[in-house]
């Protein structure tokens, strides 16, 4: 879908990004992560040509985008940036109707389809008329993101979008654009500089560091396949959580046996594709003892104890260690 | 003073026709001015937002023209536009630049970066980006910059009348050469009410709320346009020669009132500042001029005087004028002052003022060359018996006589000598002496009658005849009610007279008023 190849920017004697070159899948969620002045939002702004780049192709549907007429180029393009960027003397229906007034959209086709995105993002019709100035953080920032949604563009670019919020929000946010099927739909790439929000919201990583691709992988990869010392720092001081929201019941399958358990508390049914943190988080909320799995393939069902659970945990972390 | 003096509501009723014409050409001058420095300004600012290289050069050279003053920027556009409307505005609209330019610059480099980009990102040209979101969001502070410009060129427009554009400043300008306090206020007021209602009521056009401003924006452009075209309501009367006149001249029954009433002789007339009159009289932009006898641009312009055949210029003998008090604590200063009684008569006074006003030399050096040939000029004592106040007003001839009274006292006493010189009109002059600002300056018997003690229409006649009977008519009056004393004229009648181009005169075959009148009614 997207692929970009040798592409550098340097910016006089700086150079910001040098040669990296990726691919992303369709309907793929691939995060640039870094510390600040890595060069990853260099990497996202070269995509929709808000930055050109001193050297490399970019092709998005195997079109190179450089020989596209910018301003075309970008209204086939979502972007949400990380202060909204909203227009402060545009209502909030007037916001969301800038790209599809840019491609001409009669105005009944606007209405509709602002209609539709406001159900979706969880806004009321009464803030239509109101001006983003007078709507909370996170309202703003569903604005912003309707906005970027609202033509159904194919690619959506984020650039660290829910940096600005406080951490209830954004974690109420980030739930709710997991379950957006919207977004299902997208290519998506999201810049940002929060390891958890990373590994939570991206299918694939992209580690970066002055200006290159340090490693480029699955949250799992990068955990417990990093390419080197660098990588292993990165994700130092989070390592115990993010193996619990990365591992999933699934692959620790193996190391899990059938067990007799006899005790009053109760026991809870668990998705074989959940992360051990949603596990746990559910296991302490309902207090349980007998936790129920079913592996989906093989139609194999096996009863565990939350020690049994843990302990596989730690027999995967050892076994994934020594490689 | 008098009686005779009238409320400054009689005046402005009395004058209601020409305030109202005065008024009209003050706005309209403002906004075609505005209307001009937004179409210059709004674009010149938004390129220096794109281009930041040039805007150091560009603010520069703006704050430059801001910094000249004002009378002497209208000097310089004379040379190339002329007199009368166009080089009043091209000077307004050099002023109301800076404000404009630099508030759009500010306002649009001051639209949040992010807002910019997102607009930017969605896929708007740059067209779209300025027109969308810069310009709205930057408007607040278009606005105030805008409003400021508005303010200065109000207060800069009274200047206009200097040269023939018209407006306030004639009120104004003629009521300081007058000495009339009613006339004055009569233009200063209005001027001011003007600056005061415009901010106001685009401050109003400028916190209406978001939505409203896009009307705002609209209505901008429509309110100056409509008020520019203010300018070209008056001035609809023609004769075949032009006149210039300055704003003293206009106001003053020996001047163009005596003109009208004695000889019936009514011209196409432009209020003008004294300054440029003479050369715009020799570069044929004008035809009749109000001058004084003895100024030294007749001759450089190659003018002549009209005879005055009916007499109405009174005779305008010089003479210094001083404070009773300053005689008494100098006790040898009137022997000092009387040294230069009857020493300079017309054509000589003329042949000086040459020397200043064309050949530039210094007042001081045409002063001292004919002090020394005079015998008269002694090396400066340095004294330090206290310090003698010598005022001028505000042209050659007066700096040249300021001059030979300094070396005098200097060389001739102990005294010491502060000149003020350069004090505009005679309001501002004669202010001075009486509030014991200055100790003494030359003045005319003329001015010193109609502009001072301004008698009653029947006394004027009566001494305006001789010259002897005005010396002594405003040496009585001045002792009894100001305690200030004439002493000796210095000899020379520098009193009004019209005067044109001498070949056109000649070709004309005019000598006289009366014969200018003639040729005029003959049409």
């Amino acid at each position: 879908m997207i692929k970009v190849e040798n592409l550098s920017k340097y910016f006089g004697k700086v150079k910001a990004v040098q040669g990296i070159s990726f691919e992303v899948e369709e309907h793929e969620n691939l995060i640039l992560l870094g510390t600040s002045g890595c060069g990853k939002t260099t990497t996202l702004k070269m995509i929709n040509r808000l930055i050109e780049p001193t050297s490399g192709k970019i092709f998005i549907d195997g079109k190179n985008i450089l020989e596209q007429q910018p301003e075309v180029l970008r209204r086939g393009i979502g972007y949400v940036l990380q202060n909204n960027g909203l227009f402060p003397h545009y209502t909030v229906s007037e916001n969301i109707a800038i790209v599809p007034q840019l491609l001409k959209w009669d105005k009944k086709r606007i209405e509709k389809r602002i209609a539709e995105l406001l159900e979706k993002l969880h806004l009321s019709k009464n803030h239509l008329q109101a001006y983003p100035s007078e709507l909370s953080g996170g309202q703003q920032q569903r604005v912003g993101l309707a906005r970027a949604l609202v033509a159904d563009p194919p690619v959506l670019l984020m650039d660290e979008p829910f940096g600005a919020l406080d951490n209830v929000t954004r974690s109420k946010i980030q739930a709710e654009f997991k379950a957006l099927d919207e977004l299902k739909k997208k290519t998506i790439i999201m810049v940002t500089h929060d390891v958890q929000e990373a590994f939570e919201l991206g299918d694939r990583i992209c580690l970066m560091g002055k200006g290159e691709i340090i490693q480029n992988g699955t949250p799992s990869e990068l955990l417990f396949k990093p390419k080197n010392d660098f990588v292993k720092e990165f994700l130092k001081e989070q390592r115990l959580l993010l193996e619990f929201k990365t591992i999933t019941v699934k692959s620790l399958w193996h190391l899990l046996s059938n067990e007799e358990i006899k005790g009053r508390r109760p026991g809870i049914l668990v998705d074989y594709k959940a992360d051990l943190w949603t596990v746990l988080e559910r296991a302490t909320f309902f207090n349980a003892e007998r936790l129920n799995m079913a592996n989906l393939e093989t139609k194999e069902i096996k009863t565990v104890s939350f020690e049994t659970l843990m302990s596989a945990f730690y027999q995967y972390q050892k076994g994934h260690s020594h490689e | 003073m008098n009686e005779q003096q009238q409320t400054l509501w009689d005046f402005m009723h009395q004058q209601s026709g020409k305030l109202a014409e005065q008024t009209i050409q003050h706005i309209g001058l403002t906004f075609i001015s505005l209307c001009i420095a937004v179409l210059i300004g709004l674009p010149l600012g938004v390129f220096i937002s794109r281009r930041q290289q040039f805007s150091g050069a560009i603010l520069g050279v703006a704050g430059v023209l801001q910094t000249i003053p004002s009378i002497a920027l209208l000097g310089f556009m004379i040379p190339v536009l002329g007199i009368g409307a166009k080089p009043a505005i091209a000077a307004l609209l050099l002023y109301a630049l800076l404000p404009i330019i630099r508030n759009t610059f500010t306002g649009i480099t001051g639209v949040d970066a992010a807002v910019k980009e997102a607009a930017v990102a969605m896929g708007m040209s740059k067209w779209q980006v300025l027109k969308k979101v810069e310009l709205p969001l930057a408007m607040p502070v278009i606005f105030a910059g805008i409003r400021t410009a508005t303010v200065i060129t109000v207060g800069v427009a009274t200047l206009a009348s200097y040269i023939a554009a018209g407006g306030l400043g004639e009120f104004i300008f003629g009521g300081i050469s007058l000495n009339n306090t009613n006339m004055i206020l009569a233009g200063a007021i209005p001027a001011a009410l003007l600056a005061i209602l415009f901010d106001f009521l685009l401050s109003r056009l400028q916190k209406l709320n978001l939505k409203k401003l896009k009307t705002a924006t609209k209505i901008l452009p429509l309110l100056l346009i409509s008020l520019s075209s203010f300018y070209w309501i008056p001035s609809a009367y023609g004769s075949k020669l032009k006149a210039g006149f300055t704003p003293e001249f206009m106001g003053r029954r020996d001047g163009n009132l005596g003109l009208q009433s004695k000889y019936g002789l009514h011209i196409r007339t432009v209020v003008i500042s004294d300054a440029v009159m003479y050369k715009a009289a020799y570069q044929k932009q004008l035809d009749v001029i109000s001058g004084y006898s003895t100024d030294g641009r007749l001759r450089a312009y190659n003018l002549v005087t009209l005879k005055d055949d009916k007499g109405i210029f009174p005779p305008y003998y010089a003479a210094p004028i001083v404070r009773e008090n300053s005689l008494k604590k100098f006790a040898s200063l009137e022997k000092i002052l009387n040294l230069l009684a009857d020493k300079i008569n017309d054509s000589t006074m003329t042949a000086l003022n040459y020397q200043t006003d064309y050949l530039h030399q210094s007042p001081e050096k045409v002063a001292k060359d004919f002090l020394v040939s005079h015998k008269l000029w002694r090396p400066a004592q340095n004294g330090n018996e206290g310090v003698v106040r010598i005022g001028s007003k505000i042209f050659g001839e007066q700096y040249i006589l300021a001059n030979m009274y300094s070396m005098l006292i200097k060389g001739y006493s102990n005294y010491d000598v502060a000149t003020k010189t350069g004090l505009g009109g005679t309001k501002i002059c004669f202010d001075a002496l009486t509030n014991d600002q200055i100790d003494l300056y030359p003045e005319y018997t003329g001015t010193g009658l109609l502009a001072i003690l301004q008698p009653s229409v029947k006394v004027i006649d009566a001494v305006s005849t001789s010259s002897e009977a005005t010396y002594n008519y405003v040496k009585d009056g001045f002792e009894k009610k100001y305690n200030i004393k004439w002493l000796a004229p210095i000899g020379f009648n520098n009193a009004y007279a019209l005067m044109m181009r001498r070949q056109q005169a000649k070709k004309l075959n005019i000598k006289t008023i009366s014969n200018l009148k003639r040729y005029l009614d003959n049409r």
